[in-house]
């Protein structure tokens, strides 16, 4: 079956759309979502509403701490980022609140995981920067495969039956086998905030027959969300840095 | 270490090959992970230079691997026979170079070439095997993480690789260095160690040059080797296209004081490498494979000698220039083309008793001049044939050029009478071609509409 793997779309609607019409070309069978819909960008509602839809067609989701932080005022982000929640807040209906406080922390699928961040403690919502911080949760659960976001930087870890790690930073469009008798940890990268210097909105394929992950990145009209943010008064730095994937 | 069983299935008529690692308790876990990277890599390798790989079964019943089987023998036969004659060992450089340049360009580095991993299919290409110990440029690297010893084959591998670094390409061109010295001298260049101590020595100690165990061994063929076998890899010939350029045209090597060497390094020089961390330590990481690789091109400047070209032939090398200039690991290699008549039985002399060859590469000389490259950047080839676009196409799929830079025929009249030499190249060549015009300079303008070069049509034949 033919997984697309979306994660940190942050509430770019040009930038899922693009992902998500990409994703149809490859005829994706099931979709999974790995949280972060809201904060940042300039169409909440909206990225709510198609996370919704997705769900109501059988759809895997998530909760990232942005969507935990809209219902958890004690979640406490840097002032920029606050700023923004607090104008989702007001964005979002009750309803859609409502909906991303039922979203899970986790979901064990099988022989897989998803999680926003470090699966040993989902609600601390932990970075996983190297291979130390992916050995910690890849320890953490039975999965063989991990599928993360949170740091929105494509990366694969491999950890061998000798516990040994390894990271690495995929190329785009090459399918990675994940071994078997291995354990993997994927951070899938960012929809709608990139920061690994690419801004085209990145996802992930991930085909379970063959147990091959591919990163995808597509190419999105950057200026009519960077034009969104600007307009609606949110921070200009979240509109500029969609443009350096930076 | 692994069993290589023959097989055969009804659905694959080929003879073919099937590996079965050997992963009993006590075996090194280094063949468990070596064998991981084999099946990764092994299916994503296409083309001559490779067995087919055909299918593979995975740790959870029995790992094997299936792959065409190669017929013949590997290169270790000729072990008793060493040293083999000179044209004999080039001609094997050549074609083990090409076949590096194929997996380079696919993004694999073999760190393991040596004569046991190297065959020759029945057509003559060479053909690497065991990927057991490969790096592939897009996937991850399991032996980086896992092991901190360098795995490789002692007498081979390259000093980089001995400190542990596994993603540069021209490890592979010290391999292959080592392997044509031995065969050229019947002697190893490092002799053979196993322990790590032993194999750093070459970091510092140069091998004995081949000239002084064979007195008649060409200086070109020593300036290669020895250029292989450098220290640092920027030192050695950028890419394998380059070495196989080199091995392909020995009159166009630039020979520097590797080619005159005689002795090794004094005892004093050897002791300031010893303890220069420059030499010793890592070198600093490197960019993507194909980043590298497409760096270094082989570009081709096609040269037209008659008269009236001198404003083309002025293009081509300001376009030529631009090119070098971007690159500083590109060389350009300038062509012409003496025509031969094909009725005719051709003199090598001119009119005024010249030789024509000579003549040529003498222009060609002064063409490139201005361009101020360095000797090894640069190369000079008159090709005599019938058909001029033929000959040039032959020289760029013989010599894997990356480009060409070629200049449009400006009079319309001799390119209805001969057919545009750049039309056809640029239809048929297997890559990059750049057709240059003279600038549109002002007598343009002003010239009478019945001069005014016509736009020569793209796919003129």
């Amino acid at each position: 079956m033919l997984i697309a793997i979306f994660a940190d779309i942050h509430a770019n609607k040009q930038a899922f759309e693009a992902c998500l019409a990409d994703a149809k070309g490859h005829n994706v069978e099931r979709i999974v979502l790995l949280g972060d819909y809201v904060g940042y960008g300039a169409s909440p509602e909206w990225a709510v509403d198609k996370v919704m839809e997705l769900v109501d067609k059988g759809a895997a989701a998530i909760t990232g701490n942005h969507d935990h932080a809209i219902t958890n005022r004690n979640e406490q982000m840097n002032p920029s980022a606050q700023t923004v929640i607090d104008w989702t807040r007001v964005q979002l209906s009750m309803n859609q609140q409502h909906f991303l406080s039922s979203l899970p922390l986790s979901i064990p699928d099988g022989d897989r995981f998803f999680v926003h961040a470090d699966a040993s403690a989902p609600a601390k919502f932990r970075y996983i920067l190297d291979v130390e911080d992916a050995a910690r949760s890849i320890n953490a659960t039975k999965a063989d495969v991990t599928l993360t976001g949170h740091v929105h930087k494509p990366a694969i870890y491999s950890m061998s039956v000798t516990a040994k790690l390894t990271g690495f930073t995929p190329a785009t469009g090459v399918a990675v086998p994940l071994l078997p008798r291995r354990r993997w940890l994927i951070t899938v990268g960012s929809v709608g905030q990139p920061r690994d210097g690419d801004p085209a909105a990145a996802y992930c394929l991930y085909d379970s027959a063959k147990r091959e992950i591919t990163f995808c990145r597509v190419a999105y009209d950057i200026e009519a969300s960077a034009a969104a943010i600007l307009k609606s008064g949110l921070p200009a730095k979240f509109a500029e840095r969609l443009y350096l994937g930076r | 270490m692994a069993t290589l069983w023959v097989v055969s299935h009804p659905d694959h008529p080929q003879p073919m090959l099937m590996k079965v690692p050997h992963l009993h308790e006590g075996e090194d876990p280094a063949a468990i992970v070596s064998f991981e990277m084999e099946q990764m890599i092994w299916p994503r390798i296409k083309g001559i230079h490779v067995p087919h790989y055909i299918a593979s079964g995975d740790f959870t019943v029995q790992p094997y691997i299936v792959m065409e089987q190669i017929p013949g023998k590997t290169l270790l036969q000729y072990i008793p026979e060493l040293p083999l004659p000179y044209d004999k060992v080039v001609d094997m450089g050549m074609r083990i170079a090409t076949a590096l340049d194929d997996l380079h360009r696919q993004h694999v580095i073999h760190l393991d070439i040596k004569p046991s991993n190297v065959m020759f299919r029945p057509t003559g290409e060479a053909v690497l095997i065991d990927y057991g110990l490969a790096h592939h440029d897009q996937l991850p690297d399991l032996m980086q993480e896992e092991f901190h010893l360098p795995y490789g084959t002692a007498p081979y591998m390259a000093p980089e690789q001995i400190l542990g670094v596994r993603n540069d390409p021209r490890s592979d061109l010290f391999a292959l260095g080592s392997l044509l010295y031995f065969f050229s001298t019947g002697v190893r260049p490092f002799g053979q160690t196993d322990t790590l101590k032993g194999m750093k020595r070459r970091l510092w100690r140069d091998p004995v040059p081949p000239r002084k165990l064979r007195p008649d061994y060409p200086p070109w063929l020593q300036e290669i080797v020895l250029r292989c076998l450098e220290v640092k890899p920027a030192w050695r010939h950028p890419t394998a296209a380059q070495l196989a350029f080199d091995l392909a045209n020995p009159s166009q090597v630039k020979l520097t004081s590797r080619s005159e060497r005689l002795t090794t390094d004094s005892w004093s020089t050897v002791w300031k490498r010893r303890f220069n961390p420059e030499i010793t330590k890592e070198s600093a990481a490197q960019p993507r494979m194909a980043t590298q690789i497409s760096s270094a091109p082989v570009i081709v400047a096609a040269i037209d000698l008659q008269e009236g070209a001198d404003a083309t032939n002025e293009a081509v090398r300001v376009t030529a220039g631009r090119l070098l200039a971007s690159l500083p690991s590109a060389r350009l290699a300038c062509i012409n083309v003496l025509k031969l008549g094909m009725f005719t039985i051709d003199s090598t002399l001119d009119e005024a008793g010249h030789n024509k060859h000579v003549d040529r590469m003498v222009a060609l000389r002064h063409w490139a001049e201005p361009l101020k490259l360095s000797q090894e950047r640069l190369t000079i080839h008159v090709l005599e044939a019938i058909d001029p676009a033929g000959a040039i196409l032959d020289f760029v799929n013989n010599n894997r050029v990356d480009h060409i830079v070629i200049g449009a025929r400006q009079s319309i009249g001799i390119r209805h009478l001969l057919g545009s030499v750049a039309g056809k190249i640029m239809s048929e060549a297997s890559c990059s071609v750049t057709v240059v015009r003279p600038p549109r300079a002002g007598t343009i303008a002003d010239a009478p509409a019945d001069k005014i070069p016509e736009p020569e049509p793209a796919n003129a034949d």
